[in-house]
């Protein structure tokens, strides 16, 4: 699903984010990226979706070299891949609903089918009765629940997650990691970025872990080469 | 792979969607000016006034040019005759020019009569007294029929005229007219150049109210980017608001024109009716004012296309 081989990422001003970092995610993996703030995960999955441009090296998605992407194909190759961010990333003025439907009224999928999969998706995450409520009138953990039922809505084959988990309480935490097993389930790759060692280590996932932009941890590594 | 994109999108799906988000697109922004009324009407006003003031400027050149077409019908050209010339020499030109078939009227003016005239409109009647004989020479005042004689033939006219033997000199009365015309041609760059300043004012309007709206939405827009939007998908509401901005303003400023012409025309009309003349200002024709509404949509749309072309590549998720 996602290779990596020997990426660097340089920021402008020095900051070497990425030093020569090399793994492969296979088709329906789920897998786990760990370190400190500011060992490169942000940066690692940003390459993934096309926010950033590795230096050098290549990043490959679904076989295709996606480090040489043109602009204009960016938002295609998004549509690849569900996002799922800390800070949720709703949009704030438009209900439960809208937020979900988003992604299939930006790829132009029929006016008909939208509410059906909407729903669909709010049914997963368990947030059906919520349809017509606003984000804010949410509590964290449901509006991360709002996020990814907006990921999964186009059914990607990629799910992405930057600290999913970051701002919530233990027990909302392991639910929502569960969440993510079943999607996992039914055959979608999963990388998710966190520092929750503890659930990480109790979710039996491979684990990759940065340190100043290098890997110290790779359960990916072997696959690279095979 | 179960949880690949399985959704396939036929054509007609696309075309359907595409015309459906111009429909949503459009109502929407129209919907967003319309719910805050005094920021957009704002500068919806200010947009009518830049359209407007081009729009006058039209109309009273427009209506200059209509007066000066109506003042051609009375220019006439004196032919002043040679000391010599005796009555009779100048009966015959008088009837050779009345045979030419050219003029509207030939009328000869005797050394008496123009005596006569100058006495009572000059004012010095009484020093003429002293004179012996009469220095005023016989004139002939021809008036072209304005059917046959355009005005640039007008000039040729008179030098042809002058060439007969008896004729000494000659004065053209349209003189004045040419030079009002010049006039007018000079009035005319000058109302052009402006109207081409007050139209890029409009875009820099517009661009900047775009450019506002757009970094309001700043988040917005990089949240649709990060599910996958197109730059054609997130251009399309700007573009739409851009394009009402112009639209409204152009009616508007239809609106202070046609308002303006109202006025103006009654009081036109007295002061029309004390030159007895049967002279009408002209407003903006249908076709004018649609045009009008039609530039202003054109330049709403420019503008916000510029702006949004500038903004929304600088808005890139982080």
């Amino acid at each position: 699903m996602i290779e990596f081989h020997q990426v660097f990422k340089r920021y402008e001003g020095g900051h070497e984010a990425l030093k020569g970092v090399s793994f492969a995610l296979k088709h329906g993996e789920m897998a786990f990226l760990t370190g400190h703030s500011g060992a490169g995960k942000s940066t690692l999955l940003k390459l993934i979706a096309l926010m950033e441009r590795p230096t050098r090296g290549q990043v490959i998605l679904d076989g295709q070299n996606i480090s040489q992407a043109k602009d204009r194909q960016i938002p295609f190759h998004r549509r690849k891949i569900g996002m799922i961010f800390q800070d949720h990333r709703l949009l704030y003025d438009r209900s439960v609903y809208d937020n979900v439907a988003l992604p299939l009224v930006i790829a132009g999928v029929a006016d008909r089918d939208i509410p059906k999969r909407v729903r669909a998706a709010l049914d997963k995450v368990g947030l059906l009765t919520k349809e017509k409520q606003l984000p804010i009138q949410l509590s964290g953990g449901e509006q991360q629940r709002v996020g990814i039922a907006r990921a999964v809505v186009n059914k990607p084959p990629l799910l992405l997650a930057d600290e999913p988990t970051g701002n919530l309480d233990p027990e909302l935490s392991a639910e929502i990691m569960s969440l993510f097993e079943q999607f996992n389930q039914v055959g979608v790759s999963v990388l998710i970025a966190s520092h929750d060692l503890g659930l990480i280590a109790r979710l039996k996932h491979p684990v990759i872990t940065l340190k100043d932009g290098r890997t110290i941890r790779n359960d990916l590594i072997e696959e690279v080469h095979a | 792979m179960a949880g690949a994109t399985a959704h396939k999108v036929s054509f007609l799906d696309r075309f359907k969607m595409a015309l459906y988000l111009h429909k949503k697109n459009s109502t929407d922004s129209l919907l967003s000016i319309l719910k805050q009324p005094t920021n957009s009407w704002l500068t919806i006003m200010v947009l009518a006034i830049a359209l407007a003031l081009p729009g006058i400027f039209y109309i009273m050149t427009n209506n200059a040019k209509a007066l000066s077409s109506n003042w051609e019908t009375t220019m006439a050209i004196s032919l002043y005759l040679q000391e010599t010339t005796s009555q009779q020499q100048a009966q015959d030109l008088v009837g050779q020019l009345l045979a030419q078939d050219k003029f509207q009227s030939v009328s000869l003016t005797s050394k008496e009569q123009a005596l006569e005239e100058f006495k009572k409109y000059s004012g010095i009647g009484d020093s003429l007294e002293m004179l012996t004989e009469n220095p005023l020479p016989m004139v002939i005042n021809v008036v072209p029929d304005e059917a046959k004689v355009a005005l640039s033939e007008l000039q040729s006219l008179v030098e042809s005229l002058e060439k007969n033997p008896i004729v000494d000199s000659s004065s053209l009365d349209a003189e004045w007219i040419n030079r009002y015309q010049e006039i007018l041609k000079i009035s005319e760059k000058i109302g052009s150049f402006i109207s081409l300043l007050l139209a890029i004012g409009v875009l820099l309007i517009v661009g900047n109210t775009i450019r506002l709206a757009i970094l309001n939405r700043r988040e917005e827009i990089q949240v649709i980017k990060l599910v996958g939007a197109t730059d054609a998908f997130i251009r399309r509401p700007f573009l739409y608001t851009g394009l009402w901005y112009g639209l409204m303003a152009g009616v508007i400023a239809a609106l202070m024109i046609s308002i303006l012409s109202n006025l103006v025309a009654s009081s036109t009309g007295r002061l029309a009716e004390l030159y007895q003349s049967q002279y009408q200002l002209l407003g903006l024709s249908l076709s004018q004012t649609f045009a009008l509404i039609g530039i202003g949509a054109l330049l709403g749309l420019f503008g916000s296309w510029i702006s949004v072309r500038k903004h929304l590549k600088e808005i890139q998720p982080t």
